[in-house]
């Protein structure tokens, strides 16, 4: 039995003795000569290598660059050369990119073309959000946007639906058998990998592997390999283990599954929490959100990530397990310090819970930039007012310590007073005893506390109807 | 007419389809090489020791290279001689090359790179411009000044005066395609170089020197970049050495491509630098005199840096009488990367300057900067008629530098330095400040027209309005205009050639010396060469560049590619034209003049026939159907020792209306409208024109707005990534984006009446800067003026927004 297979552009392909973190991008060029899938960054960060991956989920854009193989399995791949017909008729987007100018240097085409391929599949005519991850030094995009618009309503061509058809006849009666134990999984020159079906057979993998990396969607571990140059082994690969793939409602709460992607989780949210869910919109971009998973993205423990800040101030609870135990704790003290979390060897994030309404949650994201940019400064403000003074105050930050923080002086300053624009500056005043920033390429201490205080004046005002938000303008 | 259609890029269903070929995906033959570099990590040291055991040892390692191993280490300069493949005794930036691995695959070769082991005695690093200049670090041996009248009695004497000085941030060219480069070794220790370059000339030039071969062994082929903008005139020269000296100690096919995280920190950028200023005018805002200080920190070698400040200093003006002006412009030598070309090459960085000028003015006066900027604009064309030529100015006190012995006679850095002297003033002509007559101006027509189409001035009114109710937020609108220079400010470099073949079948083969980087230029110059036997496009096979079929080609740079290479071309074309004429006039015994070819038909003396059946009976009557075609831009004198002359045939102009919201409580803003008007004379293609103009515009305001360059204390590029550098991103472009052609042909004799346009719609980006520096004063009470650093990101908006308001 082999160790992988999957579609690519409608043929089988079945692998076996490959390195589990040979990216697809460099499988594709090298082994396949399949060039038409671009190296700009190597980071996921310009989009070039973009290619389709459907699954029993649909179908996504992603980034080849920093996909590994494995997580492949069972999945159908559709690279730019795929994306025309089996005849060579241009799909209506790439057509389009003709008709309208949207090429010059051609270099970034190949990865717009699918990522817009993938959008006019799924319906999606946000064309800024569904190509923030795309980027183009030539066109200066209006034209690449005009092309989008132009193929809208042309039918998506038959090729582009058989990959959702193709595999149920094709891989799934070989993969259901689940994941295979390391040594059977090992090649004849590569380290093993695990990639298990369910949470148990991690737990108890994981258990007996603690030094492991656990790799979901691999936004970040694919730098390690593709940039750090690191030889991760073992290594399990997440993405087949369903059951922590679900969010589920119950008794006014959300139970969200540590595998749910960003892109999962946005939609679910956007009802509810409009404010986390623009916050969700503004997350790295399109192909990073189909990958990244909400599990990893508090995992990792970066301070600067934007997920951890939002769930904090909306009161998160944290499902951890080890083996067959599991435990809970506030989001916040799972933050011990700069990359270090309160995780036992072995121990996994599973989930996470918080509350389905929060009607006063703001999220506020400060970037160089506004789309695929990671933040300086995110400042998530969740204030409880009852009976003209505030109860309770959830405010916190990322890009302000070294981990995701609370901003419990401003907190203390609020709790008990009117929320008033005079009380949000005695809380911006306290805020200076909350945080001592750094100075990085992204922001300077200075401005990062300053922009942290104005934010809660920002808030005060967004309550009130205030326009605060520069995207909200329109010329 | 196949000249001034709108037709697509010539390989646009190529790249739609991932179909079109860059270097990277050019299939090599077996047992192919690959090669990285070893990266200095100190900004300025001595080497003490090199220790390469375990880069040897590493799997896949089939060779590693330091300076020692070279009895002369090959030098990768397009000017001085200054950067040696591989460092030789000393670095001089974080980045900087050391040694070379050849493995067996790319990622073997960088991973091999990482493990050499480099002992160094740290030396001072010169980083910034104030250490630069304290230590006297600088290229030339002191500043190049020119002046203008009494620029100080003029100012002096003015009714009012700014002053200020002000920082303007460098910026990557974050081409898609990195630098990458291939070589194949052929018989007789000949060599074929497939590389990303915007100058095959260059890279044959030094490959060959390299090698030790004369350049006929040598043979550059480019089918297309993905993207250059200036990074790819001289960058590339790195790795088709390094791939060429692999090759030949090898005997195997090297490749060599830059990691995107190396190509950020070894390449160079644009130039950042300082400007100080000194302005007099009058109660309407009329300069009388104005002083400029350029302090440009150019790293660590001379690269293209002199040509790029002496374009600063030629673009000073813009499109502003000057009656009285001193700039003075220092080339700084710092330990950091060597900044290069760059789009605009000077221009942007000279013209932002003037900007800031009429900006501060117009706060100081309380006027709108729009009036200001026009009491300045150069006269009209139609006042401009007549009059004479000014008398020559002094003698230059500044000596000839000598040339290297293997000058890069195609380079624009082979210029080495420029004289300072005095002008005269203006004369019944009026002229720049370097004394090229300025008989094209079109800035009031231009810009009058896009003032009405923006709808300015009420959208200037309804703003103010707006910023009056809105606590939070505030708007900005700025029209800024353009004047750019065409032409190499390297006289000779003004030429090109081009081969046309017209085979027996009526198909024609189409080569030039210009490279394709996503501008259009293929298809725009298989236009014009169409245009000539009456065909379509299409008819026209485009084929590589290749310095084996036309050779001593200029950069595809300066904006210049179409006008050069569209004239060679058609140079070409029409002489097999005559010939075919000739020909077939004879046969019918009518004059030549009499035959047209049109729709793909040549008709004579009331005969109709197939392009194809001419070319056939041409083929058997035995005339050549083969032509080179060379072109030299007329007009042009420039004296860079006295600073004096025509250095442009012509100038390009445009303008641009900018608006902007800003956030005062976290500096953060956006472009919410942009209105272009841009000149490109009588269009060759107005799609691949406007194509240029937009995508040049979001460049210019990414420059200005979110893409800055961060260097940390020891000298190292934090921002070397595009997860922290950010270039704009498909929200960043104007909502509402309006792009016009000023299309009413060139009064100059170029090809088709065109205008170059690679270069010049960059600087409409300008208009961001000053529509951001519009919203942050509506933030004040007026007295404070912003004074906005470029690049004008959320920290540096909010940092203007609390300085007008008087919180630090």
């Amino acid at each position: 039995m082999s160790e992988i297979a999957f579609l690519l552009n409608g043929t089988p392909v079945q692998l076996s003795g490959i390195a589990p973190t040979r990216t697809l991008l460099d499988w594709l060029r090298e082994e396949r000569g399949l060039k038409g899938t671009k190296e700009g960054c190597n980071e996921g960060d310009c989009g070039a290598c973009t290619v389709m991956v459907t699954d029993a989920g649909g179908s996504r854009a992603l980034n080849a660059c920093i996909l590994f193989l494995p997580q492949l399995h069972g999945k159908a791949v559709r690279t730019v050369e795929g994306i025309s017909g089996p005849k060579g008729e241009l799909h209506p987007v790439q057509q389009a990119m003709v008709d309208h100018h949207g090429s010059q240097c051609g270099f970034c085409t190949p990865g717009f073309v699918v990522s817009m391929a993938a959008a006019h599949l799924n319906g999606d005519a946000a064309h800024d959000d569904t190509l923030a991850g795309n980027l183009c030094r030539c066109t200066g995009y209006a034209p690449i946007i005009r092309a989008a618009k132009a193929a809208e309503s042309a039918p998506v061509p038959e090729w582009m639906e058989a990959d959702r058809t193709a595999l149920s006849s094709f891989l799934l009666p070989q993969i259901s058998s689940g994941g295979e134990p390391p040594q059977a999984a090992r090649g004849a020159d590569s380290p093993p990998f695990f990639r298990p079906t369910n949470s148990d057979d991690l737990a108890d993998w994981y258990l007996q592997n603690p030094t492991a990396t656990l790799i979901a969607g691999a936004t970040d571990v694919g730098l390690w390999v593709t940039k750090q140059l690191r030889d991760l082994a073992p290594v399990a690969f997440l993405n087949g283990v369903t059951d922590l793939q679900q969010i589920e409602r119950q008794g006014g709460m959300f139970h969200i599954g540590a595998g749910v992607t960003i892109a999962t989780l946005r939609k679910a949210l956007e009802p509810h929490h409009p404010s986390l869910a623009e916050l969700f919109r503004r997350y790295a971009s399109e192909q990073i959100r189909n990958a990244a998973t909400i599990g990893g993205n508090i995992a990792n423990g970066s301070p600067i990530g934007d997920g951890p800040p939002a769930l904090i101030a909306l009161g998160a609870k944290l499902h951890l397990r080890r083996g067959d135990g599991m435990r809970t704790i506030p989001l916040e003290s799972f933050f011990l310090d700069y990359r270090k979390q309160d995780r036992q060897a072995g121990e996994f994030v599973a989930g996470l819970s918080l509350p389905e309404s929060a009607p006063a949650l703001r999220c506020y994201k400060l970037s160089k930039r506004f789309d695929q940019d990671i933040s300086a400064v995110c400042g998530c403000f969740n204030v409880t007012v009852t009976d003209g003074h505030v109860t309770e105050a959830r405010i916190a930050f990322g890009g302000m310590a070294g981990i995701p923080k609370r901003a419990a002086n401003a907190e203390a300053a609020l709790v008990g007073q009117p929320l008033t624009e005079a009380s949000a500056a005695a809380a911006a005043e306290a805020m200076a005893q909350d945080f001592t920033p750094l100075s990085d390429m992204r922001a300077s201490a200075a401005y990062r506390l300053k922009a942290a205080q104005n934010m809660m004046l920002r808030y005060v005002h967004d309550l009130n109807g205030t326009p605060v938000s520069v995207l909200e303008v329109e010329a | 007419m196949t000249i001034g259609k709108s037709l697509p890029h010539d390989a646009a269903p190529l790249h739609v389809t991932g179909q079109a070929r860059y270097v990277d995906d050019i299939p090599l033959p077996a047992g192919a090489l690959h090669l990285a570099f070893g990266l200095s990590t100190e900004a300025h040291a001595e080497i003490t020791a090199i220790d390469l055991t375990a880069v040897r040892a590493a799997e896949g390692v089939v060779a590693v290279l330091s300076a020692e191993d070279f009895d002369e280490v090959p030098d990768c300069s397009p000017s001085l001689g200054d950067e040696p493949l591989l460092a030789t005794g000393k670095v001089h930036f974080v980045g900087q090359p050391v040694f070379l691995v050849i493995a067996t695959s790319h990622l073997a070769a960088r991973k091999a790179a990482r493990l050499g082991k480099i002992g160094y005695k740290p030396l001072p690093a010169l980083l910034t411009i104030d250490a630069a200049l304290a230590a006297n670090s600088r290229f030339e041996n002191g500043p190049v000044i020119w002046t203008k009248g009494d620029t100080a009695h003029a100012i002096a004497g003015a009714a009012h005066v700014v002053e200020g000085s002000f920082e303007v941030g460098g910026q990557e060219h974050f081409y898609l395609e990195g630098q990458v480069a291939a070589c194949l070794p052929q018989d007789g220790g000949d060599m074929i170089v497939h590389s990303s370059t915007q100058h095959p000339s260059e890279i044959q030039h030094k490959v060959a020197h390299a090698l030790h071969l004369p350049m006929s062994a040598v043979r550059v082929e480019v089918r297309r970049m993905g993207g250059g903008f200036g990074g790819k005139e001289s960058q590339g020269n790195w790795l088709a050495i390094a791939c060429a000296v692999a090759a030949r100690a090898t005997g195997k096919p090297c490749k060599m491509r830059y990691d995107r995280d190396d190509d950020m920190v070894v390449t160079g950028k644009r130039h950042d630098l300082r400007i100080l200023y000194r302005a007099g005018f009058d109660d309407t805002g009329k300069l009388a005199g104005v002083e400029f200080t350029h302090l440009f920190r150019c790293g660590w070698s001379m690269d293209l840096s002199l040509p790029v400040a002496d374009r600063a200093m030629l673009h000073a003006d813009n499109t502003y009488v000057l009656p009285a002006v001193r700039i003075e412009s220092h080339r700084l030598r710092t330990n950091t990367t060597s900044a290069t070309a760059f789009r605009g090459f000077g221009g942007p960085q000279g013209m932002i300057g003037i900007e800031r000028v009429m900006d501060h003015i117009a706060h100081a006066l309380k006027r709108d900067p729009l009036q200001v900027r026009r009491v300045n604009f150069y006269r009209a064309m139609a006042d401009n008629a007549g009059g004479r030529l000014p008398p020559a100015p002094p003698e230059s006190i500044s000596a000839k530098v000598k040339e290297e012995p293997a000058a890069d006679l195609t380079s624009r850095g082979r210029a080495a330095s420029v004289g300072s002297h005095a002008l005269p003033p203006d004369g019944a002509v009026q002229t720049t400040p370097y004394q090229m007559p300025v008989e094209d101006f079109i800035g009031h027509e231009l810009v009058a027209e896009l003032e009405r189409t923006s709808d300015y001035q009420a959208r200037r009114a309804a703003l103010a309005e707006w910023n009056s109710k809105s606590p939070i937020l505030k708007r900005g609108i700025a029209l800024t205009p353009v004047k750019f220079g065409i032409s190499f400010t390297l006289t000779h470099l003004n030429q090109a050639g081009a081969l046309v073949h017209v085979y027996q079948d009526g198909s024609i083969a189409l080569n030039h010396g210009g490279t394709e980087m996503g501008q259009g230029l293929f298809q725009k110059v298989a236009q014009v060469t169409a245009g000539v036997f009456g065909l379509d496009a299409g008819a026209v096979r485009i084929t590589a560049t290749d310095t084996a079929k036309v050779p001593n080609t200029s950069a595809t740079a300066a904006s210049s590619g179409s006008d050069l290479n569209g004239m060679a071309a058609q140079v070409a074309a029409v002489t097999i034209r005559d010939r075919m004429a000739a020909f077939i006039a004879e046969k019918h015994q009518v004059k030549p003049a009499t035959v047209k070819f049109k729709d793909g038909m040549v008709r004579v003396a009331g005969e109709e026939y197939d392009f194809a059946r001419v070319a056939a009976w041409a083929y058997q009557a035995r005339v050549s159907l083969s032509s080179t075609g060379f072109y030299a831009t007329p007009k042009i004198t420039w004296d860079r020792i006295k600073g004096q002359g025509r250095p442009f045939l012509y100038f390009a102009y445009g303008a641009a209306v900018t608006e902007v919201v800003i956030d005062t409580l976290t500096g953060e803003n956006r472009i919410l409208r942009a209105d272009l008007l841009h000149d490109t004379g009588a269009s060759l293609n107005p799609a691949l024109d406007i194509g240029q103009i937009e995508g040049a515009y979001v460049q210019g305001a990414g420059w200005l707005t979110t893409e800055e360059l961060v260097w940390d204390t020891k000298g190292r590029l934090s921002t070397h990534a595009p997860s922290t550098y950010k270039i704009p991103a498909c929200s960043d472009r104007p909502r509402i984006f309006n792009v016009a052609l000023w299309g009413k042909g060139n009064r100059e004799d170029t090809v088709g009446k065109s205008k170059a346009v690679g270069e010049p719609p960059f600087m409409l980006g300008i208009s961001a800067l000053y529509a951001l520096s519009d919203a942050v004063a509506a933030c004040g009470d007026g007295s404070v003026y912003p004074a906005l650093d470029a690049p004008a990101t959320a920290e540096r908006v909010l940092a203007a927004v609390e300085r007008v308001r008087g919180h630090v």
